[in-house]
C-alpha cells in the first residue's frame, strides 16, 4: 500500500466525479436513466480529437501542438475542447430532439426512455468504432515527468491540471445553480415539472441548458481521460456504471454530491487495483453501488423520493 | 446437405434465443421489470451447467461429470437465486435502479467469468463441454436436427408453460401490478414479492437458456456474455412484440436471421482487415432499429393481446 | 368586459375518455366565481386544463381577447392566468424567498423586490424566516405561500384548486378571508371548491359541474338552500331542480 493510490484515486475520480454531474442532473430533471451519458464523454474526447487534428494540419505552423509551460499539450488542445464541446452539446441536442424529446411529448414511461437511451448508446459508441476503429488514440505523444509531491506521491503537471480545472468547474456551477435564477428554475424543475410550468418557468429551456452543461462536462471529462490515459471507443461505456455509481452515492441530483461520490469510486479503485489486482479494477463501482442500495438508497446528499 | 446442417445449425441457435426472449417477456412484457444484465443471467446458467456436467479437469475446481439434464436444472437453479438476489436488493426502489444494478451485475459477473480461472477457465473459456447426442456427433447433419428437436421442444415446452401462466390468476395479477400498482395493493396484492417471483422465473429461464446453448455449442469463454447479447436479446423482443410469447420467438428468429445474414453480408464485401470495423456497422443498425420501434411502433409486430401497455406511452397517439 | 371565455371546452387524460365534455361559460372582469359538483364531476380536470395540466381535447379558451387554448403553462402564466393546483403547489426543497423569486422573475426586473415585499406584507407569516425551505411551513402557510406565489405577478385572473382541501375548519376560515381580501383589489377569481358553503359566501356565481357537463350555471343566491344544490348534484337538469 502506497500514498500513490491517493493520487491515482483523486485523478481518476475527478474525470467520474465531473462525468457523474451531467448523469445526475438529466437524472434529476429529465427523469430518467441516460444510458448514453458514458458515451457523450467518449464522443466528446473524439470530437475533440479530430478538432485537434484538423487544426493541426490547418495551422501547423503556428505551434500547435508545442507545449505550453509544462503540459504536454500546446495551445491547440484548449482551442479544440471549445470547439469540442459545442459539437457535443450540438450531439445530444439532437438526441434530445430526435429521441428523448419524442418519447416524453408522447408520455412514455420513463422506463422506456431508458431503453431508448440503452440502444442509443449502443448505436453511438459502434459507431465510433466504425469511424474511428477500436485502436487508441491519443491527444498527446509528449511525454512527462512526474513530480514528486511528498510522502513519496507523484503527479504530472497534466494530473494536477485536471484536478484543479475539475476544482473551479465544480464551483463555480455550485454557485450557477444555488445562485441564479436559471439554477433556482432547474432545482424548481428536478422537484416538479408540472408545477414550474405553472410558476412560469419554461421546462423546456431549462431542459436546454441541463443538456449544455452536462453534455460540457462530459466532454471536458471525456478529454481529461483521453489526455490521462488514451481514447478508445469503449472509453464511455467503461465509466458508465462508476458514473452511476457516483451519481447515486452522491444522491440523485446533487453536484457536490455527485463529485464526492466520484472522488469516492475513484480512490477505491486505486485502493482495490493494489489490493486486489488490477484486473478487478471495474467491480470497485458495483460494490459500491449495492453498498448504497442497501445502506442508504437515497445516497449520501441526496433527500428522500 | 451443407445447406440443411447450417439451417438446423441456425434454428438451434435461433431457439436458444427465443427461450432467453421468453424469460425476458417473463421480466418485461408481463412485468414491466427492464434488465439490462440479460448476458449475465444466461453466462451464469451457462457456466454454471458447465461445472456440473463437465468431466473432472486438474486445473478446475467443479466437472462433477452429471448428466446434462441436470445441468440444465442447476442452471436454472443458479441464475434464479442470483436474480431473486439482485431483484431483493433493487425492486423496493425507484423502476430505473433495477436497470443499473443489473448493468452492474453484468460487468462484475464478466470479471468473474474472465478472471476466477480456477472455476471459469479464465479468457480461454472452456471447451469439450459434453453435447446432447454426443453419440451421433460424427453425423452433422442428423446431430443437428436431433439437438434442433430438442431445442424446439424446449421452447415448445416453455411456451405452454408460461402461456397457462399469463393466463392463470398469478399472471393477471401481475398484469394488473404493472399497469397500475396502488390498484392491485389496494386489493390486497403485494406487487413487491409478485414482481421479485416474475424476475426470478425470468431470470431461470434464461440461465436455462445458457445451459442449453454451451451444450450445443460445446465451447464457452467470456465474450460469449458481453452486453451485446443483453442488446440483441433486448431488439428481439421489442421486434417480436413485448407482452407476447409467440412474438418473443418471431422477434428471436427474425432479428437472428439478420444479424446472421448481415454477419455473411460483411464478411462478403468487406476485406479481412475492415470486417471489424464493419461488424460495428451492424450494432448501429440494431440499436437505430430499437430506438425506431420505440418512437413508432412500441408494441412490436405481435402486439400484447389483451390491452396495450400503458407503460408504453401509446395513448396519446393512437 | 370578458375576463375568460370558455366555449364548448373537452379535457381529459386519454382521448378516448374526456373528463370535461363541452363546457361552455364566460367570466366577466371582477367577477368571483366558484365551480362546484360532485366528486369526480371533473371540477379539478377543468382548471387544469384551462392551465395548461391536462390535455384540452376540443373547443376554446380565451383569456381577454387572446386565444389560449391549448397553450402550455408557463405561456399562461406570462399571459396572466394565475394557478393555484390543489396540492404540491409549492416547491418543498427551495427556500420561501426562493419560491417568490421565481414567480418575481415574469414581472421587470426593476419591480420584483417591490412585488416581493408587497407579498410578505400581505402574508406575514412568511416574511418571519424566508430564507427557511418551504417544506418547513404548515399546511395553512403552504396555502399562503401557493397564494402570494400566484399573485405575485398581478394576474388579471386568479384560479385556485380546492384551496381549503385538507385544512383545518380554523385554517379555511383564514383561506377564505385571503380569497376575499383579494377578490376585492379587483382581481377575477374562479375557485374550485368541495366545500360548498363557504365557496358560495365569498363568490357571486356558481357554476355546477356533474358529470363533466355544466348543470348550472348562476348567482350563489339560488344555491344557498341546500335542496337545489342536492337535487343538481344528482344530475338533475337545473329546471327541474328550480321546481
Amino acid at each position: 500500500m502506497s500514498f500513490q493510490a491517493i493520487i491515482d484515486g483523486l485523478i481518476a475520480g475527478t474525470t467520474i466525479g465531473l462525468g457523474a454531474i451531467g448523469l445526475t442532473l438529466t437524472y434529476s430533471i429529465l427523469r430518467f436513466a441516460n444510458f448514453t451519458h458514458g458515451d457523450f464523454l467518449a464522443w466528446g474526447a473524439y470530437l475533440t480529437l479530430s478538432v485537434s487534428g484538423f487544426l493541426g494540419g490547418l495551422v501547423a505552423s503556428l505551434g500547435v501542438t508545442t507545449p505550453l509551460g509544462p503540459f504536454s499539450f500546446g495551445w491547440g488542445l484548449p482551442v479544440s475542447l471549445i470547439i469540442g464541446i459545442t459539437l457535443t452539446i450540438l450531439l445530444t441536442m439532437a438526441l434530445d430532439k430526435l429521441l428523448f424529446g419524442r418519447l416524453r411529448r408522447r408520455g412514455a414511461d420513463a422506463i422506456i426512455i431508458v431503453m431508448a437511451s440503452f440502444g442509443a448508446s449502443m448505436a453511438l459508441r459502434s459507431l465510433l468504432e466504425f469511424i474511428y476503429t477500436a485502436n487508441p488514440q491519443y491527444l498527446t505523444r509528449e511525454l512527462q515527468i512526474a513530480e514528486p509531491l511528498g510522502l513519496g506521491m507523484r503527479a504530472t503537471p497534466d494530473q494536477l491540471l485536471t484536478i484543479g480545472l475539475t476544482a473551479v468547474l465544480v464551483v463555480a456551477l455550485n454557485l450557477f445553480v444555488t445562485r441564479t435564477p436559471m439554477g433556482r428554475a432547474m432545482r424548481a424543475v428536478s422537484e416538479n415539472p408540472a408545477l414550474a410550468g405553472v410558476y412560469g418557468i419554461e421546462v423546456q429551456r431549462v431542459i436546454r441548458v441541463t443538456w449544455i452543461i452536462g453534455a460540457g462536462l462530459a466532454c471536458v471529462a471525456g478529454v481529461m481521460s483521453g489526455l490521462l490515459v488514451q481514447i478508445r471507443p469503449y472509453m464511455g461505456f467503461d465509466l458508465l456504471l462508476p458514473l452511476f455509481a457516483a451519481a447515486i452515492l452522491g444522491g440523485v441530483g446533487s453536484i457536490p454530491g455527485a463529485v464526492i461520490g466520484g472522488l469516492i469510486i475513484g480512490l477505491a479503485e486505486a485502493f482495490a487495483v493494489q489490493i486486489f489486482g488490477a484486473e478487478w479494477r471495474a467491480g470497485v463501482a458495483f460494490i459500491v453501488l449495492v453498498l448504497v442500495l442497501l445502506v442508504r438508497p437515497t445516497g449520501l446528499f441526496g433527500r428522500p423520493s | 446437405m451443407e445447406y440443411l446442417a447450417y439451417a438446423a445449425f441456425f434454428l438451434t441457435l435461433a431457439m436458444t434465443f427465443s427461450i432467453i426472449c421468453l424469460g425476458l417477456n417473463v421480466q418485461w412484457g408481463q412485468t414491466g421489470l427492464f434488465n439490462v444484465g440479460v448476458a449475465a443471467f444466461v453466462g451464469v446458467g451457462a457456466y454454471t451447467s458447465v461445472l456440473l456436467t463437465t468431466p473432472a479437469t486438474p486445473d478446475r475446481i467443479g466437472g462433477f461429470g452429471l448428466p446434462i439434464a441436470v445441468g440444465w436444472i442447476g442452471a436454472a437453479g443458479v441464475s434464479a437465486v442470483v436474480s431473486f438476489l439482485v431483484g431483493a436488493l433493487t425492486l423496493r426502489l425507484r423502476s430505473d435502479y433495477l436497470a443499473i444494478t443489473t448493468f452492474g451485475i453484468a460487468i462484475a459477473l464478466q470479471l468473474c467469468f474472465q478472471n476466477i480461472e480456477v472455476l471459469t477457465g479464465g479468457v480461454f473459456g472452456v471447451g469439450f463441454i459434453p453435447r446432447a447426442f454426443g453419440s451421433v456427433q460424427a453425423n452433422a447433419l442428423l446431430f443437428n436436427y436431433a439437438n434442433l428437436a430438442l431445442a424446439a421442444a424446449l421452447v415448445v415446452v416453455l411456451y405452454l408453460v408460461l402461456e397457462h401462466l399469463a393466463r392463470s390468476p398469478w399472471g393477471r395479477v401481475l398484469r394488473a401490478v404493472r399497469e397500475d400498482e396502488a390498484a392491485a395493493q389496494s386489493l390486497g396484492k403485494n406487487p413487491a414479492a409478485l414482481r421479485l417471483q416474475a424476475f426470478a422465473l425470468g431470470g431461470a429461464i434464461m440461465g436455462l437458456a445458457g445451459a442449453v446453448q454451451a451444450h450445443f455449442v460445446g465451447f464457452i469463454s467470456p465474450p460469449n456474455y458481453l452486453p451485446m447479447l443483453t442488446f440483441q436479446v433486448w431488439a428481439m423482443l421489442i421486434v417480436g412484440g413485448s407482452g407476447n410469447n409467440m412474438g418473443a420467438i418471431l422477434g428471436a428468429v427474425l432479428v437472428w436471421a439478420i444479424w446472421a445474414l448481415s454477419g455473411s453480408l460483411i464478411s462478403e464485401v468487406f476485406p479481412a482487415d475492415q470486417q471489424a470495423r464493419a461488424a460495428s456497422l451492424q450494432i448501429v443498425v440494431i440499436g437505430v432499429m430499437l430506438c425506431l420501434l420505440l418512437l413508432w411502433r412500441p408494441q412490436g409486430l405481435l402486439p400484447e393481446r389483451q390491452t396495450i401497455s400503458k407503460h408504453l406511452g401509446t395513448r396519446h397517439d393512437t | 368586459m370578458t375576463a375568460l371565455s370558455v366555449t364548448d371546452f373537452q379535457a381529459g387524460y386519454d382521448p378516448d375518455l374526456p373528463i370535461v365534455k363541452g363546457v361552455s361559460f364566460d367570466v366577466q372582469v371582477g367577477e368571483a366565481v366558484s365551480v362546484v359538483g360532485p366528486n369526480g364531476a371533473g371540477k379539478s380536470t377543468l382548471v387544469k386544463a384551462i392551465a395548461g395540466q391536462v390535455i384540452c381535447l376540443g373547443g376554446r379558451v380565451q383569456l381577454g381577447d387572446d386565444d389560449i387554448t391549448g397553450a402550455p403553462s408557463h405561456a399562461l402564466a406570462r399571459r396572466g392566468l394565475g394557478f393555484v393546483p390543489q396540492t404540491e403547489n409549492i416547491f418543498t426543497q427551495l427556500t420561501i424567498r426562493e419560491n417568490l423569486q421565481i414567480a418575481a422573475e415574469l414581472v421587470p426586473a426593476s419591480k420584483r423586490a417591490d412585488q416581493i415585499d408587497k407579498m410578505f406584507d400581505m402574508f406575514p407569516d412568511l416574511k418571519e424566516r424566508p430564507n427557511a425551505l418551504a417544506g418547513a411551513l404548515s399546511g395553512g402557510q403552504r396555502q399562503m405561500l401557493a397564494a402570494a406565489r400566484a399573485l405575485l405577478t398581478d394576474p388579471p385572473v386568479l384560479m385556485l384548486d380546492e384551496p381549503s382541501a385538507g385544512l383545518s375548519p380554523k385554517l379555511v376560515g383564514q383561506v377564505f378571508d385571503t380569497l376575499r381580501r383579494i377578490h376585492e383589489t379587483g382581481v377575477t377569481l374562479i375557485l374550485v371548491e368541495q366545500n360548498v358553503r363557504a365557496a358560495l359566501e365569498i363568490t357571486t356565481r356558481a357554476l355546477v359541474l356533474v358529470d363533466g357537463a355544466l348543470a348550472h350555471d348562476g348567482p350563489t343566491e339560488a344555491l344557498r338552500d341546500g335542496k337545489t344544490l342536492g337535487q343538481l348534484f344528482l344530475g338533475q337538469s337545473p329546471e327541474r331542480a328550480q321546481a
